[in-house]
């Protein structure tokens, strides 16, 4: 009979902090605080998906919330997520616009590719554009290349900046599901800020390489190594925003098979505590992921309507898009 | 030596009854699981602990750091507002990782339990030497950081294997938590020495709650309605299993704190830490089973 071997009880990544060098172990209590705009004590964070699922998805290397479900073609599926972007988004648009709320559109290229109209309507609803990946077929995923993720970002980015208006600031990988290099590669194509992490409620910073464009840093060729490459070193600034799993109509109504009232309750909660946290010297974001395929159905949309209300009849709190919220948390970091 | 060899049969009622120190009713223990899964787990065997591989599992692992980056201080705050005393099921390497997160803990007084070095290493089919190495361990974490010994062991994500209540018992660990068989301490046959199996519970559980997607008003229920009735009974224990990345989240915290006051609120409710329901269970209990052959 054989002892454990000395690699599993000697092991360099049980040290102080993290067992990654991705970002700082860091404890949200002991921070200093962050000042929203105007004394707010809460900034209100919306992201709104546009998704498009395509009918012969693959489902690789695991599918996807809200994957097609049944055997080819699945159009009891594939109409329903559609739903969202002809019907739903427009339903959670004014039910935004009733309290002058701006969200942040996480896009799917292949929607602003196939429904011009619906991001020009985004646009004008002052939204900002944030990049969902091309689709919901393709995943970032730990065994796919560097060079095809990088190709996959770029394309991704050539198809979302014009229809955007302007810059993509922001980031949210299909599924959140990054490979080693996600945050490295996003951080190259110059975006500000990431949506995958749900490990904090506030902002945080993140390390990434800043090897020149085209290089293949070293690390990379190591995973899946220990998380720890030695290439990693402080980057340029992303930030990880605080995108929610948890507070996500998706996961409570879908997944969890919860009712409105529970979806609304979660809202209410969320915020009542959050709010009662917070001091206008030390904020915090109350973020809130919707997808309309979901929240859009008319029997639906009341919870996220009671919801807001609830929100935006208390003072102090700051409706702002990411890319805001990102540029007064940074302008506040040492 | 047959798993359900080790636990004689006794049925509840015909038992004598239990008499908690000050003559309360309930013992209730709180045992928030404050661990650390691994970003890349380094020693895979029966089962990859991340639903989503290829690895990184982002999504998996960063709901799991929200506990210790955010969650449990606010399980602190709330537990510190009823002066509760808590007995951690505690993935050891967090004492490493996160010595903030230790010395809070130690403050409070908090009994540290063993819940193996990290969540992600299970202990299902490790051999007998690999398992008390792996046990060995974690006692020593534990006296390095405390001074003192384990009292209480909880198998890392409940995987264990047929030898483990040997080898905790072997390692000089007064009490497990792997057995669901009942409301009141009982003797585990072991080897050598009286090994004792506290009821954990795998039922009032935030995480078993959250996997069947019960939300917190739905979990706080939970509380209250176990609570009444244990409490009607009397002379039982009652454990309350949470995870900071679960009960921790905002929206979760309030319900939480609720059911806590409505059980806090009845006399007669002793709350201990694991050590001290054994230690006076066993006080009053027959005499440990004999050693095993």
């Amino acid at each position: 009979m054989s002892s454990l071997p000395a690699d599993y009880l000697e092991y360099p990544l049980r040290r102080h902090g993290m067992d990654h060098d991705r970002y700082d172990w860091t404890q949200l209590h002991q921070r200093r605080g962050v000042a929203w705009p105007g004394g707010a004590r809460i900034a209100l964070w919306i992201t709104v998906a546009l998704e498009w699922f395509p009918l012969d998805m693959k489902g690789q290397p695991f599918k996807p919330p809200g994957a097609m479900q049944t055997a080819y073609p699945d159009l009891r599926h594939y109409t329903l997520r559609d739903y969202g972007n002809r019907v739903g988004i427009y339903r959670v648009m004014q039910a935004l616009q009733r309290h002058g709320i701006r969200a942040s559109a996480a896009v799917n290229a292949a929607v602003a590719a196939r429904y011009p109209s619906l991001l020009r309507d985004v646009r004008e609803a002052g939204w900002e554009v944030i990049a969902k990946g091309l689709d919901m077929d393709h995943l970032h995923h730990g065994a796919l290349p560097v060079e095809e993720e990088r190709a996959l970002i770029a394309r991704t980015l050539e198809i979302l900046r014009p229809a955007a208006g302007g810059a993509v600031r922001g980031w949210l990988s299909p599924a959140k599901s990054e490979s080693h290099a996600t945050p490295d590669l996003v951080a190259e194509a110059g975006l500000d800020y990431l949506c995958d992490w749900v490990n904090d409620d506030m902002p945080y910073a993140m390390r990434t390489v800043t090897g020149a464009l085209g290089n293949t840093p070293a690390h990379y060729q190591q995973a899946p190594g220990h998380g720890s490459p030695a290439g990693v070193q402080p980057g340029r600034g992303l930030v990880a925003m605080p995108h929610p799993i948890d507070l996500d109509d998706h996961t409570i109504l879908v997944q969890n098979h919860h009712t409105e009232d529970d979806f609304r309750n979660a809202l209410t909660d969320q915020f009542d505590l959050l709010y009662r946290e917070a001091t206008p010297a030390d904020g915090r974001i109350m973020a809130i992921a919707l997808h309309p395929w979901v929240i859009g159905q008319p029997y639906r949309i009341g919870a996220l309507e009671e919801a807001l209300a609830h929100i935006m009849r208390h003072r102090g709190v700051w409706a702002a898009t990411g890319a805001e919220i990102v540029d007064a948390w940074k302008a506040q970091q040492a | 030596m047959r798993l359900e060899d080790r636990l004689e049969y006794s049925a509840l009622p015909e038992r004598a009854p239990l008499r908690w120190p000050g003559g309360a009713r309930l013992a209730l223990w709180v045992a928030p699981n404050i661990e650390h899964y691994e970003y890349l787990p380094a020693q895979v065997r029966v089962r990859d602990p991340w639903p989503r591989t290829p690895h990184p599992d982002i999504l998996g692992y960063g709901l799991r750091d929200y506990g210790n980056r955010v969650g449990v201080w606010r399980l602190m705050e709330v537990f510190d507002r009823f002066a509760l005393r808590c007995t951690v099921s505690l993935s050891m390497a967090v004492l490493d990782l996160y010595p903030e997160i230790a010395q809070a803990m130690l403050e409070r007084r908090w009994e540290l339990m063993s819940h193996g070095l990290y969540n992600t290493r299970y202990h299902w089919n490790l051999t007998e030497d690999e398992e008390r190495a792996a046990i060995e361990q974690c006692q020593a974490i534990h006296r390095r950081h405390t001074g003192r010994g384990l009292a209480g062991w909880f198998s890392p994500a409940a995987s264990n294997t047929l030898n483990t209540p040997d080898l905790v018992a072997e390692a000089g660990i007064d009490y497990l938590c792997d057995l669901y068989h009942d409301d009141q301490p009982t003797w585990v046959r072991v080897r050598r020495g009286g090994l004792v199996s506290l009821p954990y519970s795998m039922e009032v559980n935030d995480s078993i709650c959250w996997r069947r997607g019960m939300e917190a008003p739905a979990f706080a229920q939970k509380i209250r309605d176990e609570f009444e009735t244990l409490y009607a009974e009397g002379g039982r224990v009652m454990c309350i299993a949470v995870h900071p990345f679960i009960m921790g989240q905002p929206h979760r915290i309030e319900p939480l704190a609720q059911a806590l006051e409505h059980v806090l609120g009845h006399p007669g409710v002793w709350c201990a830490t694991g050590q001290e329901i054994v230690e006076a269970w066993r006080a009053q209990a027959p005499p440990p089973p004999p050693p095993l052959a």
